[in-house]
């Protein structure tokens, strides 16, 4: 009976409920316990329960709406595994802190990630979409005082996201009879308010400020798994949704451009990471624009070493903020001397985000512009080199650079606790081993959506390497010469002025000064409805009153009058109306 | 033995439509005379529960095998005078028993505490004639027998509401009003009825039906008509005829108004049902004319002035008596819309509004019997002081206003549909916005008796002190059924589809 039902629950549900266990858990080792075993479990469970020819589960309907809770197929599986690892590795990462919210709401938005992910109809994705917002709302807000506004910001323009996806699917659902979430395109009503929705979470140009923003700001674990899941379930629900949808390609080109420039002059290096990660869903967005085979294989590929990668770099710089107590550029260097494990850490992590042959991001990101390139998008994957040495500019150099080089602060600080050396080694081994040329990216390539079109593709081939190193040391030299001539911006503390301006100071200008027109025009109002109101009212008063003018007591004589004149009217209307 | 009971049964059946109007008049005389109230009380209970059960074999009956005629005293109708019960009043004639025992379990507590001691045992036989002639009034199938006990039991009432005298003496000024106006009332109808008889030669009303039926249209039975609806408009409270209403509600004893709220008018407004849809042709033209302009239109109008005028109320009865106008305002509706739907959500807000406003009354008459209030600004507290009898006012209380759940929602949302149905949406619109206004006056005192603190006297906040069991067990009877009948809307329903199908099958 168990074994039956087992492929008919949401992987996620168990680490939900391990989240929700959390929260009435008094003891800080059950609940690290959980956070460990749970993702474990769960990734177990889809191991188990996943079958090629029967992906549709968990069906029922209510309200008169098809439910598919459970949708375990090639493509989501992919995501399933990486989110549950994911899961893991924050766990461990998180295992010194002691915080109830944190660990319960760790877990809940794992387990609603990973349950959008394995969403079979838009409501129940729409429903685990906003469990994400919801749950990891705390995570930021956990970061301090100064993350208390960042954090609503962050929930308004998640919740907006919600809200878009669900306008959106009730339309499509209206047109197409049913809530299953297939490609959905934009030629159906309904189409681009989904895009929307997933756009926001997907960081598209506009949309994106509430990464950089709120990632930033949340607390040292808080970042670590932030960064994993909301924007990949978006990824995900656009491959899912949108893929081969043309426009993707060239949001997703701005995506990887734009963040180049802002990255290069942010102080703050955990912001620099959070600009670096749009970049990077840059790359996917375009990827599922292309929507050919290859190209989705490279944006599966790229999520599960993204997510790995990403996870390092915010891990290690949280490693620096928690010993440190500043992420800021201006105010570290030299800590190699005394993190050396976190520097190694780092640098693999750096090395695997721009793509060094044996690091991660090389097999998959360059499926990705091979793909581009197939599709005779020439002015595009020019582009995507570009937004590659980029990459290699701000998270490759910078980043490791200005924490562990650079001028020494003069800080000495303990290595990293012990806990977060091992998560960032399982991240590092799984960055080296996943593009380790024998046998290694061979595993990747086995999980991916189309693993045979995926095996006909030769990462390692000379020509591919040479060019790769090229661009990777023609970035290096670029950073060293404009560091030489002093051009290269110094890490200064300044606020930089993002898309989010328009939304922080113009528009909230316009917010303000429509506000207070409006209260004026509602005083206004209401003082015209309250006259009218009571003057009605007295009216009223003094025709209905007991003293009024209808209600004296009438004589019995004026009242037999009244039935003369009624009988009057009834002969009238008797005798002559027809 | 068997045979005995069965037998019985039989005979009980075959008799129970004299029995149940001779005996609580027989019972009327010998209360008057009986030396002790508690015994007369006794009588009465008796009397009224031993109707109920007649009542209920006649509903029985009637569902299932349809129309029961009696002869009286064994001459045949057209001759004799006939009594006659059909689903459109068997229910009624079960309204009326039924509220008649709950009114008499209340009636013990609230009339030792409103009628003089030696009245008693005299008010009780007025009861119990005027209860007999509603009873007559409903079960009597002979148009002038029908005047006959309209006049038994109004005069019978006019005494009742004077009796509330020794509470306040402005009963016996509304009693005089009363009695003029129910006069020029039971005169209407009784010439009324003789035109008809100039017109037909008969008082049996299914044989005036009949032969007018047979007869070509004349202006004679068009008097006759105009006569009669005036008649029983003044009986039945319609706007503007309703002037009476207030006084006599307002001042008569506590258990009378909740009787004749319950009962009184419904009874009249059985009387336009039977006359307007079975006597008459209601498919003839000034029929309908007569229907749409004087008791469609004319009930709107009433339904705004009246709920209107309860809201401005600061007598809680006076608000109660106003709002009953109102009421009957949505049964005209239902009467004027006139088709098969409008006439069944008029006979369900009659069986509805019944329980509701008796409730509602009794619940009233237990507040001026603990504390001797009826202004709705002395209503503060009372959630905590009565809680109980709160209860069953809110109860009630939503009931009236039509909220989902209760028997006034089912009839309010029948008379919706029926009126969207004939395409009269001005009708829609006043029924939503009468509900409205109807919630702004019950809330008023649901606002100051749950929201507001118990008043204080000499700094002590007053003590709560809940009505006796009786008077409890009787509102929430009423309070109950209110519920019932609204969740099992199918009840209620039924009844009402029965009595229109008697309606429209009359109609032919």
């Amino acid at each position: 009976m168990m074994f039956d039902m087992l492929p008919h629950i949401n992987p996620a549900l168990v680490i939900i409920l391990a989240g929700v266990l959390c929260i009435f858990s008094p003891s800080h080792f059950v609940r690290k316990a959980l956070m460990i075993v749970a993702p474990v479990l769960a990734g177990m469970m889809i191991f188990q329960t996943y079958d090629p020819i029967n992906t549709l589960r968990g069906q029922f309907t209510f309200a008169g709406i098809d439910f598919t809770t459970v949708r375990i197929d090639r493509l989501s599986m992919i995501w399933g595994y990486v989110f549950c690892l994911a899961g893991l590795i924050n766990g461990i990462f998180a295992f010194h802190e002691k915080c109830k919210i944190s660990d319960s709401c760790a877990l809940i938005y794992t387990g609603a990630g990973l349950g959008a992910v394995f969403a079979g109809d838009l409501i129940t994705l729409f429903m685990f979409w906003e469990l994400t917002a919801i749950s990891s709302v705390f995570l930021v807000w956990r970061g301090g005082p100064t993350a208390y506004a960042a954090g609503m910001r962050y929930l308004g323009w998640h919740v907006l996201s919600g809200v878009l996806l669900l306008a959106g699917a009730i339309m499509y659902g209206r047109y197409a009879g049913n809530y299953d979430f297939n490609n959905i395109g934009l030629d159906v009503p309904g189409g681009w308010l989904m895009l929307f929705g997933i756009g926001i979470k997907a960081g598209f140009p506009l949309l994106h400020t509430w990464i950089q923003d709120a990632y930033p700001k949340a607390s040292v674990t808080g970042t670590v798994v932030l960064a994993t899941f909301s924007t990949k379930m978006a990824i995900y629900a656009l491959a899912r949704g949108y893929a081969g949808t043309e426009i993707l390609i060239y949001i997703g080109v701005i995506m990887t451009l734009f963040p180049v420039f802002f990255a290069v002059i942010e102080n703050d290096l955990r912001k620099v990471l959070a600009y670096s990660l749009n970049n990077q869903l840059g790359f996917m967005v375009c990827g599922i624009g292309v929507g050919s085979a290859m190209a989705l294989n490279g944006v599966a590929g790229q999520v599960v070493v993204h997510i790995i990668f990403k996870s390092l770099l915010f891990m290690s710089m949280g490693a620096v903020l928690h010993r440190v107590g500043t992420a800021k550029a201006s105010e570290l260097g030299g800590l190699f001397r005394s993190m050396p494990l976190t520097t190694i850490a780092c640098l693999i992590g750096a090395a695997s985000i721009a793509a060094f042959p044996l690091f991660a991001a090389f097999v998959t990101k360059s499926m990705i512009i091979a793909a581009v390139f197939e599709n005779h998008n020439y002015i595009v994957f020019l582009l995507l080199l570009f937004a590659s040495a980029g990459v290699m500019e701000h998270s490759g150099i910078k980043v490791p650079f200005f924490a562990f080089f650079a001028h020494d602060s003069g800080r000495r600080v303990k290595e990293a606790p012990t806990n977060m050396l091992l998560a960032m080694g399982i991240a590092a081994a799984f960055c080296l081993v996943l593009a380790w040329p024998f046998g290694g990216y061979q595993m990747l390539f086995a999980l991916m959506p189309e693993p045979e079109i995926a095996m006909e593709y030769i990462p390692y081939t000379g020509n591919h390497i040479l060019t790769q190193l090229q661009l990777l040391f023609a970035a290096m030299f670029a950073f060293a010469m404009l560091k030489r001539l002093g051009i290269y911006p110094d890490e200064k503390r300044a606020q930089i002025l993002d898309i989010d301006y328009l939304w922080r100071k113009p528009g909230l200008a316009i917010a303000k000064w429509s506000d207070g027109m409006m209260t004026r025009y509602e005083a206004y109002q209401t003082r015209f409805v309250k006259q009218t109101a009571d003057k009605a009212a007295k009216r009223l008063y003094q025709v209905f009153s007991p003293a009024g003018s209808f209600s004296q007591d009438a004589p019995s004589g004026v009242a037999a009058l009244m039935t003369a004149c009624i009988l009057a009217l009834a002969l009238f209307l008797v005798y002559f109306i027809r | 033995m068997f045979n005995i009971l069965a037998l019985s049964q039989a005979w009980l059946t075959n008799e129970a439509p004299v029995a149940i109007v001779v005996l609580p008049l027989i019972m009327g005389a010998v209360c008057a005379l009986l030396p002790k109230e508690r015994l007369a009380w006794f009588c009465v209970l008796i009397t009224t529960l031993i109707c109920t059960g007649l009542s209920f074999l006649i509903l029985r009956d009637v569902m299932a095998n349809g129309t029961i005629s009696y002869a009286l005293g064994g001459w045949d109708p057209p001759l004799g005078i006939e009594y006659r019960v059909d689903g459109l009043n068997a229910p009624v004639l079960m309204l009326i028993s039924v509220i008649g025992v709950i009114c008499t379990l209340y009636a013990l507590r609230s009339v030792s505490a409103e009628i003089e001691p030696k009245k008693r045992g005299p008010f009780y036989g007025a009861f119990m004639i005027a209860f007999a002639g509603l009873l007559g009034m409903v079960v009597t199938g002979d148009a002038f027998n029908v005047f006959v006990f309209l006049e038994v039991s109004s005069i019978s009432t006019y005494v009742l509401v004077a009796m509330g005298a020794s509470r306040d003496r402005r009963a016996l000024n509304a009693a005089y009003n009363y009695l003029i106006l129910g006069s020029i009332g039971a005169t209407f109808f009784v010439i009324g009825v003789g035109f008809l008889y100039m017109q037909t030669g008969t008082l049996n009303m299914a044989d005036i039906a009949r032969i007018l039926a047979e007869s070509p249209e004349s202006r004679v039975t068009q008097v006759a008509f105009a006569f009669i609806v005036v008649g029983l408009g003044l009986k039945l409270a319609m706007f503007p005829l309703h002037l009476w209403l207030p006084g006599a509600y307002a001042y008569a004893p506590s258990f009378v108004t909740a009787f004749l709220a319950a009962t009184a008018t419904k009874a009249a407004l059985y009387l336009l049902f039977r006359f307007v849809f079975t006597i008459f042709d209601p498919t003839a033209d000034f029929i309908i004319s007569a229907l749409t302009w004087l008791l469609a239109v004319l009930g709107v109008i009433g339904m705004f002035f009246a709920s209107f005028q309860a809201i401005f109320q600061s007598d809680a009865r006076r608000l109660l008596a106003f709002s009953s106008v109102a009421q009957v305002g949505y049964m005209l509706l239902g009467v004027g819309i006139g088709t098969m739907a409008g006439v069944t959500a008029g006979y369900v807000h009659l069986l509805g509004h019944a329980m509701t406003k008796g409730a509602l009354f009794l619940c009233l008459g237990a507040i001026w019997y603990q504390f001797g209030i009826t202004r709705i600004s002395d209503f503060k507290g009372l959630g905590k002081t009565m809680p109980w009898t709160m209860g069953a006012f809110t109860i009630a209380g939503i009931s009236l206003i039509g909220v989902p759940g209760t028997v006034g929602f089912v009839s309010k949302f029948a008379l919706l549909t029926a009126a969207a149905d004939k395409g009269w949406w001005w009708a829609v619109a006043a029924i939503m916005f009468t509900s409205i206004l109807a919630l702004i006056y019950i809330g008023r005192m649901l606002e100051a008796a749950w929201l507001q603190d118990r008043p204080k006297v000499d700094g002590v906040d007053v003590a709560t002190r809940e009505a006796p069991a009786s008077m409890l067990i009787a509102m929430w009877t009423l309070a109950i059924a209110c519920v019932v009948f609204g969740v099992n809307a199918s009840w209620p329903l039924e009844l009402a589809g029965r009595a229109a199908s008697v309606i429209m099958g009359g109609a032919g």
